[in-house]
């Protein structure tokens, strides 16, 4: 059996998405008797996956994976499963992984589970645990096929440092043009993003306008974590699009999840419930989001968060 | 301009999720059943083309007969034809084969799906179609314009968006951005009277073997009791998310 992980890169810089990636592989590799192949695109320190398990590192370096592209990054992860001998690819479930699983799995003519948050069982074929009915369910898989690809949910093993020896191989690949050309990529100023962050911070109708929203920035700035809002928040333009977590906007999987004046809709607890600690800060006691989450507070966010921040910060300079 | 909208037929957002036969399959009883939110996005921004560049515009699904309502739901807000393959949609390779074979046949120059279907989160439809009919991809677009045979587009990337140039033909996963939510359109009458005119295709599938196979479903425990901390106290918050969640 060989298992290759796609260890995705930003600015060279390994995600953490790809040590979470390396610590699962390393663990069905030894249960296994075999062993751990990544791929990266022009990864700085390659090495560093070798804290984490990983036997192989090819890291290719050609200037044309500088920019994502779904043919071209799929072509070269597809040949390398193929060189390597593979037969099971793990991807994260970062928007580039997804956008690249759909086209591998028919690539590499593969069973491909998504939001998976189990290590595979082998006791009949392989079987796998993921989230569905978007987090209102668990489905128990079992893929049919040789070749399987494994998407990660984020969060759901963790990281475990594990030092082995380690070869890395620099590669060049052939690699033709992209047919979809990057003419230029908007990013939002350098804060954490919803799908990167440990911690996610979140507003809705009951901050009451976005002149408010001081209070979710200046939270999420003690804490390092990124700011999200409800659907009614976004759909009134007080806060972007891209801040629109839950079911129909983006899934929130953090470790921490506060809410603050926002009710807990079905719709939206279906997106953030699989976050793993979540706080809610609400006037009505009878809001549903206190019967989804683990800890709250019955208050006027216009008091509560003020002091949160403030013992934050004390709570954060003791502590540092 | 030839559109082709697929369309996921899933539960209403607020539905009870229940299952049946073992807790082998989802348990359809008394439950409303819409276009997936994803897919409605697309299909508004493909009912725009055809009012502004007189595109036409098809709308697909694989599924059984109970499907139907949903295909009638998109004519009615407006697509010209419905085609519908006639299989349960147990497995996403197949539904991508399926609909593969179908654009084979009818040579689309945009072909519209959701970024994912919000039952199964299954995500990989289109990625897979453009694999097997080797058509340009973008995936999380929110935003397409189309000149002549030219597109300028936007995709979603975490952290931000990235603006893209191709040309068609091209297959999108859409979702909200592609049109805001104050544009989703309502049926009216006389568009529920045409759509019982238009053309509703069924198919039989072609032979296709499953990638995977669902063992059972089940649902999460019921929630613990939240532990609640009172306003005047929010210290004890910080202490509790350090010491017993360490999560901060
Ligand atoms: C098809 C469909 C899809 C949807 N998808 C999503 C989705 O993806 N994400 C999503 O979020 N919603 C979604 N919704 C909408 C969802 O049903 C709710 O309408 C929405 O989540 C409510 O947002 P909210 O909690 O911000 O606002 P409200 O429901 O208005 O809640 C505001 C809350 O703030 C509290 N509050 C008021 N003042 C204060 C104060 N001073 N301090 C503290 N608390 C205060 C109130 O008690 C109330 O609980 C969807 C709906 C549909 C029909």
């Amino acid at each position: 059996m060989g298992i290759l992980i796609f260890a995705e890169t930003y600015k060279g810089e390994f995600k953490k998405d790809s040590y979470e990636l390396a610590s699962y592989a390393y663990e069905i590799a030894s249960e296994k008797g075999s062993s751990v192949t990544a791929i990266c695109f022009n990864a700085v320190n390659p090495e560093s996956l070798s804290n984490y398990g990983v036997n192989k590192i090819i890291n290719c370096s050609n200037e044309e994976l500088k920019d994502f592209d779904v043919t071209i990054y799929s072509d070269c992860i597809s040949e390398t499963f193929a060189l390597e001998n593979s037969n099971i690819l793990i991807l994260s479930s970062s928007s580039n992984s997804k956008y690249l699983g759909g086209v591998l799995a028919i690539k590499l003519n593969a069973g491909y589970a998504t939001n998976v948050i189990s290590k595979p069982s082998f006791s009949n074929g392989l079987s796998l645990r993921r989230n569905t009915f978007t987090n209102k369910a668990f489905e128990n898989v079992n893929i049919l096929t040789e070749n399987s690809i494994i998407g990660l949910s984020k969060n759901s093993f963790g990281l475990k440092e594990k030092n082995v020896k380690s070869e890395i191989e620099d590669k060049k690949f052939d690699i033709g043009s992209a047919a979809n050309k990057v003419t230029s990529i908007e990013k939002m100023s350098s804060k954490v993003t919803i799908a990167d962050a440990d911690i996610v911070v979140s507003g809705g109708r009951g901050l009451k306008g976005p002149e408010n929203w001081n209070l979710i920035e200046d939270l999420a700035e003690v804490l390092g974590a990124a700011t999200a809002c409800s659907k009614p928040v976004s759909d009134l333009g007080w806060r972007p699009h891209s801040e629109h977590v839950g079911q129909t906007g983006k899934p929130v999987s953090s470790n921490l999840y506060i809410a603050i004046g926002i009710s807990g809709a079905i719709q939206h607890l279906a997106g953030v419930n699989s976050s793993k600690t979540k706080v809610v800060i609400n006037t009505d006691p009878d809001a549903p989001f206190f019967k989804a989450a683990d800890y709250g507070i019955v208050g006027d966010a216009f008091d509560v968060v003020p002091k949160l921040i403030q013992k934050l910060k004390d709570f954060k300079s003791t502590n540092n | 301009m030839k559109i082709l909208v697929c369309i996921s037929h899933v539960p209403d957002t607020t539905s009870k999720i229940n299952f049946t036969e073992n807790n082998s399959k989802f348990d359809k009883n008394g439950v409303q059943f819409i276009i997936n939110p994803n897919d409605e996005f697309g299909l508004t921004r493909a009912i725009w083309f055809k009012e502004k560049n007189n595109a036409s515009v098809d709308v697909i699904n694989v599924g059984l007969q109970e499907t139907e309502p949903t295909l009638r739901k998109a004519l009615a807000i407006g697509a010209d034809k419905a085609i519908r393959i006639n299989i349960e949609p147990t497995d996403s390779s197949v539904v991508a084969k399926s609909i593969s074979d179908y654009i084979s046949d009818n040579n689309y120059d945009l072909i519209i799906a959701g970024r994912e279907s919000i039952d199964y989160n299954g995500g990989m439809v289109p990625g897979m179609i453009s694999a097997l009919t080797k058509i340009n991809f973008i995936d999380k677009c929110i935003d397409l314009n189309i000149s002549e045979n030219s597109v300028l587009a936007s995709r979603e990337i975490d952290g931000g968006m990235e603006n893209i140039s191709t040309s068609l033909p091209l297959i999108i996963g859409g979702q909200k951005g592609l049109v805001e939510e104050n544009d989703l359109k309502i049926p009216n009458m006389r568009g529920i009277m045409m759509a019982r005119k238009k053309e509703l295709l069924v198919l039989d599938p072609g032979d296709y073997t499953d990638t995977l196979k669902t063992d059972n479903f089940e649902k999460p425990e019921p929630k613990g009791e939240v532990t609640l901390v009172s306003p005047d106290e929010v210290e004890k918050l910080i202490e509790l998310l350090n010491n017993e969640a360490k999560a901060i």
